[in-house]
């Protein structure tokens, strides 16, 4: 291996780094077949913006291919399955791969999902040659059910990266999966390649515009007159062309584990049972938290019964999660999901407590008076949430809507404000009530009489007439009442297509008291639904 | 050190006294201080502090507005319990209604009531008394459907934390403790006739009844309790109230509120 200068910093000082690159090709599709639990052999294509962002081998046999519009795309193969396209689940899918591979050899730089790099010379070192440290990664990943994976090994990750594409193109593709280019054959190796690999369109045209068509080409131009023609950019392209490439392999750290997993054995079925037991992990969980300098502000709870049901819920926190709070949210939970009085359908065997969002303790940490009056309200809010259940304590907002009860959102003290809501608010709501909004609203409608002046109920016919005018209100029913002004039928007919939709007629009357009522009449029925008291 | 405290944390008498001896009175000053805090402590009547307080109903509430440390009572109007809030939501204090899942919180926001400010516990169920306790710690001013049944050892450890914190309560229906009793005795509609138009204004009358018997009444339109136009007079006995609970304490008997 050539010695390498030192001097990391200065972006264009030409270094090598042995590097080995892990490729794993169709890392997307992989990802999806994976989550979706398909077969290997099923044709899949993922979608972005309508068209196909890649396809698995067997689509691509029956004409699929990136850039077709799903329609298309449908025509070519009948039996495709079209899945979304979705960045997080790769990224996500791809943190078992490199926890497998940090597992037995440190320092993984991932490039991006389906692509990790490594220094080379370590793990050659520790297995005897680099063959077989390469070997011995393929084989781990065999393990966890990878098989397609492939290796290439070279002086630039650059390179490194390209021998592992190559092995694809490789005398007999799928036995030999890797591919070594000895130190010092780098430069040579990537001689054949097109300008195309080095992912520079502009700068690719000029320079086949000069007569350079390879990698090869155009390192063999000196760095000097590049760097005098082409800036910075064409300098760093002349580097990675002539096997020299100012990346080195950045190591990640690993994160920090701080999820806890309880496992009850045996199984607890009481609550108060099971949150004692909690008590201890709760505690470690906000303590290895605040050792990282983190605390967590948005909690997964998973739950897993001894009969195989799962519950998962998140739980988002005005502030941050102490160990009463996330031990609080494992107790809604099972409330929500279960009989509180006679514990559960079936005992819980594991809890998981996973911290969704951190935030930096410094961004929480309290003032030095305290952070104010909001400091005590949270406190006295949570006090009165762990007595009565998270649904319990509410705060509200004025949503969009015709009726009522439909115009209020009540949000969980703790969980963010409705979007749908305040976006809803602002709609044209033709048929909403004019004047001043009662101050009674029931939740539920209740039945009233309405009558006429010979005792008989008041009814609308088939043209939206009234059958007679009110004259008497039984609000409550032994009190009558006589009807001073009134005003209606105002029909309201919403989503009349659907057989979910409603269609009433509202009025407004005034009895003799002066309060005054907003009622109802759905199907020859009287009903108050608000009261201006 | 004493000048820095807020006015409004002066005994009224006091501050009057003061501003008559002024500078030799220092010491005068530090007694009265004093003994206003002894009093606050030791006296089963409310501090004098008053909460921010819709002028129209400040002008026919005794004492001038709210007290923090009171409770009062409103026995037929959700509308009148609304606009007790109101005063205090508006200044930046917390709210919280319990045990009423019918108040409808758009009518709430029309009276200026700061949805973000306000808590809701609809249903409390049997634990109606730990979780007022509770809010009363945290909020200035408690919305409440009291029990029918409450034990006078409750209601009187619960007027005990009241005062302690400062906080005020309004109940919906009778109260033992209450400071007064609202009601509307008369109301009449504009708007609205037969089979036509829709309900537009609200002309009401509200009587405040103290605790020691005497009772208030005022005269005005429901726009007028939601959102002013508070300083403004008109010929209105309400309104000529309204100008003098602004005025200030001293045209307290003055003010032409009747009495009956």
């Amino acid at each position: 291996m050539k010695p390498t200068r030192s001097g990391q910093g200065a972006p264009a000082s030409p270094t090598t780094t042995r590097t080995m690159v892990l490729w794993c090709p169709d890392w997307p599709i992989t990802a999806a077949l994976r989550e979706h639990l398909l077969s290997a052999e099923h044709p899949v294509a993922l979608i972005e913006k309508g068209e196909v962002f890649t396809c698995s081998p067997s689509a691509r046999e029956q004409g699929v291919k990136r850039g077709l519009r799903l329609r298309e795309a449908q025509t070519r193969c009948t039996s495709l399955t079209v899945l979304p396209y979705d960045p997080a689940l790769d990224a996500r899918s791809f943190e078992p791969v490199i926890a497998m591979v940090e597992k037995i050899m440190p320092g993984v730089q991932l490039v991006r999902p389906g692509l990790c790099a490594l220094h080379a010379k370590g793990p050659a070192r520790y297995y005897g040659s680099e063959e077989r440290a390469a070997a011995a990664l393929l084989k781990a990943l065999a393990a966890i059910g990878l098989t397609a994976a492939r290796v290439g090994i070279a002086d630039s990750p650059f390179a490194a990266e390209h021998a592992a594409r190559a092995t694809e193109f490789g005398d007999d593709p799928g036995t030999d999966s890797i591919w070594i280019i000895p130190p010092g054959e780098t430069a040579s190796f990537l001689s054949s390649f097109p300008l195309e690999v080095l992912e520079e369109p502009t700068l690719a045209v000029v320079l086949r515009r000069l007569g350079i068509r390879t990698l090869g080409d155009f390192a063999a131009l000196t760095r000097a007159d590049v760097r005098n023609r082409f800036g910075a950019e064409g300098a760093l392209a002349h580097l990675k062309a002539s096997g020299l490439d100012h990346h080195s392999v950045v190591e990640r750290k690993p994160p920090a584990e701080l999820d806890v997993v309880v496992h009850c054995e045996p199984p607890l079925a009481r609550i108060d049972e099971l949150t004692f037991s909690l008590r201890l992990s709760a505690e470690k969980f906000v303590d290895r938290l605040r050792e990282a300098g983190l605390v967590c502000t948005v909690l997964v709870v998973q739950l897993q019964s001894e009969s195989g049901e799962e519950s998962v819920r998140l739980w988002r926190h005005p502030r941050w999660f102490d160990a009463d709070d996330v031990l609080d949210r494992v107790r809604w939970q099972l409330q929500g999901s279960g009989d509180v009085e006679h514990g559960l359908s079936s005992g819980i065997s594991r809890v998981q407590l996973l911290p969704e969002t951190v935030e930096d303790l410094s961004d929480h940490a309290d003032g030095l008076w305290g952070t104010g009056p909001d400091e005590n309200i949270h406190h006295g809010l949570a006090r009165v949430q762990s007595m009565l259940g998270h649904g319990a304590v509410l705060t509200a907002m004025v949503a969009g809507g015709r009726m009522l009860t439909d115009r209020r959102v009540f949000i969980p003290w703790g969980d963010p404000p409705s979007e749908a809501a305040a976006k809803s608010r602002n709609l044209p709501w033709p048929g909403q009530l004019p004047g001043p909004a009662p101050a009674t609203v029931f939740d539920e409608p209740r039945a009233v009489q309405v009558l006429d002046s010979t005792g008989s109920t008041v009814d609308i016919d088939e043209r939206g007439l009234l059958t007679a005018v009110p004259v008497t209100l039984v609000a409550a029913p032994p009190r009558q009442s006589a009807i001073s002004s009134w005003a209606g039928p105002w029909p309201i007919v919403e989503r009349w297509w659907d057989s979910n939709g409603r269609s009433l007629n509202r009025f407004q009357i005034v009895d003799e008291s002066g309060t005054a009522w907003l009622l109802l009449l759905v199907d020859h029925r009287w009903w108050a639904e608000a009261s201006y008291d | 050190m004493f000048q820095a405290a807020p006015a409004g944390s002066t005994p009224q008498g006091a501050r009057r006294a003061l501003s008559a001896v002024d500078h030799a009175g220092d010491k005068a000053r530090l007694k009265a201080e004093l003994q206003s805090k002894i009093n606050g402590m030791q006296n089963s009547r409310p501090s004098s502090r008053r909460l921010p307080t819709v002028p129209v109903l400040a002008g026919i509430l005794p004492g001038g507005g709210l007290q923090a440390g009171a409770a009062y009572s409103v026995a037929n109007s959700t509308t009148l319990a609304m606009a007790l809030l109101a005063g205090p939501s508006g200044a930046g204090a917390w709210c919280s209604v319990i045990g009423m899942p019918t108040f409808s919180v758009e009518a709430a926001a029309s009276f200026g009531i700061a949805l973000d400010r306000l808590v809701l516990v609809p249903h409390p169920g049997d634990q109606w008394l730990t979780v007022t306790a509770a809010m009363l710690d945290v909020v200035s001013i408690v919305l409440t459907c009291a029990p029918q049944h409450i034990a006078p050892s409750d209601a009187s450890r619960l007027m005990a934390r009241l005062r302690q914190r400062g906080a005020a309560l309004v109940t919906m229906g009778p109260w033992p403790h209450s400071e007064a009793t609202l009601s509307v005795t008369g109301s009449n509609w504009q708007g609205l006739g037969s089979g036509t138009g829709h309900l537009r204004s609200r002309r009401m009358r509200i009587t405040a009844r103290a605790s020691t018997g005497r009772s208030r009444t005022a005269d005005l339109w429901l726009p007028e309790l939601q959102h002013g136009p508070w300083s403004t007079s008109i010929s209105d006995p309400a309104s000529t109230s309204t100008a003098d609970a602004e005025s200030g304490q001293q045209g307290f008997f003055a003010r032409s509120a009747r009495a009956s």
